[in-house]
């Protein structure tokens, strides 16, 4: 049985390998663009409220709340890169219900590197924030014998991102393909419904941890978001 | 036995090892999780956002423990690496 979409090799020249990851991707990424332009296509700010421009304002609004409720600092600066990640997650994992379409995130490879944009924003929006020796003090913040226990917790709750979203859909995709041999008639259209619902809460809680994070490395007094993030690190 | 047999053997009981294990810990961590926000949400409607917010943040973060183990019993089952090898040099 194939864990992920990565075995799947279309197309080979040389070292240069196209796998099914790779390609439905693309596929993502093409309806991602597309979807924008055609919503941000002739935007007026006159007149009655087209339907395009209520979805565009809908889920623009949705992302800054949510940032703004986690983070508690304006989601200007924020919105680009997690609405990136939240839409992009969403979208790959609500593609699951068509038939023959493999969701990129099912691989460990489009997690990785999912998490590892995360794990370089953090420091991007903690230098932006406070300037070079400003973040790199919240490294020795209690102590210097903390510092050692800080840079593991950064990694290792890079590894728990990554398997955490890839582990949840694979695992779904794992037990259609399982319920489809033992009963095929109904179940796994069940199972799929639930696998939506998990797909989405994973893109949630993918976009709310990546804002966590960026957060307790941009806010000085804040230290709600200080506890949040260290039961991450700690706990995952 | 031969060391196929033994590999598979090994590998399968694992597998079921560490999902029956793996499962118990997270099992009892959601159970408290949710029945403690289910309490809080009843003396505070009010805040039923933000607690449910944080609930399934939190949710997420104890479930993962119990998605290690899964792709850990799955690799073992479907992508061993040792049953490979033994497959590849008998």
């Amino acid at each position: 049985m194939e864990l992920s979409p990565d075995s799947t090799i279309l197309w080979q020249w040389g070292p240069v390998r196209i796998n099914a990851t790779i390609v439905f991707t693309w596929i993502v990424m093409a309806v991602l663009s597309l979807g924008s332009w055609l919503v941000t296509r002739g935007l007026t700010n006159e007149g009655k409220m087209s339907r395009r421009r209520n979805l565009l304002e809908t889920l623009v609004t949705f992302l800054n709340d949510q940032i703004r409720a986690t983070s508690r600092q304006e989601p200007g600066r924020f919105l680009p890169f997690i609405g990136t990640l939240f839409l992009f997650i969403a979208v790959s994992d609500s593609l699951e219900i068509i038939p023959g379409f493999e969701p990129p995130t099912g691989s460990l490879s489009t997690t990785a590197a999912l998490a590892i944009c995360v794990f370089i924003a953090v420091p991007f929006y903690g230098v932006l924030q406070k300037g070079v020796l400003g973040y790199l003090k919240h490294y020795v913040k209690p102590s210097v014998f903390m510092a050692p226990f800080e840079i593991i917790g950064e990694f290792s709750r890079t590894l728990a991102l990554a398997v955490r979203l890839y582990g949840n859909i694979m695992s779904g995709t794992i037990i259609v393909g399982i319920l489809l041999s033992i009963a095929p008639l109904f179940f796994p259209i069940v199972m799929q419904a639930l696998g939506l619902l998990i797909g989405l809460i994973q893109a949630y809680i993918f976009a709310v941890l990546a804002m966590v994070y960026i957060a307790s490395a941009t806010s000085v007094q804040k230290r709600a978001e200080e506890e949040t993030n260290k039961e991450g690190k700690g706990g995952s | 036995m031969n060391n196929i047999g033994l590999i598979g053997m090994i590998s399968i009981i694992v597998a079921g090892g560490t999902m029956a294990i793996g499962s118990i810990g997270p099992a009892l961590g959601e159970a408290r999780a949710v029945s403690q926000a289910l309490s809080a949400i009843a003396q505070q409607p009010d805040a039923s956002g933000t607690i449910s917010r944080t609930l399934f943040v939190g949710l997420a973060m104890i479930e993962s423990m119990a998605i290690y183990c899964f792709v850990v019993a799955l690799i073992l089952v479907f992508a061993n690496p040792f049953w490979k090898y033994v497959i590849e040099h008998p």
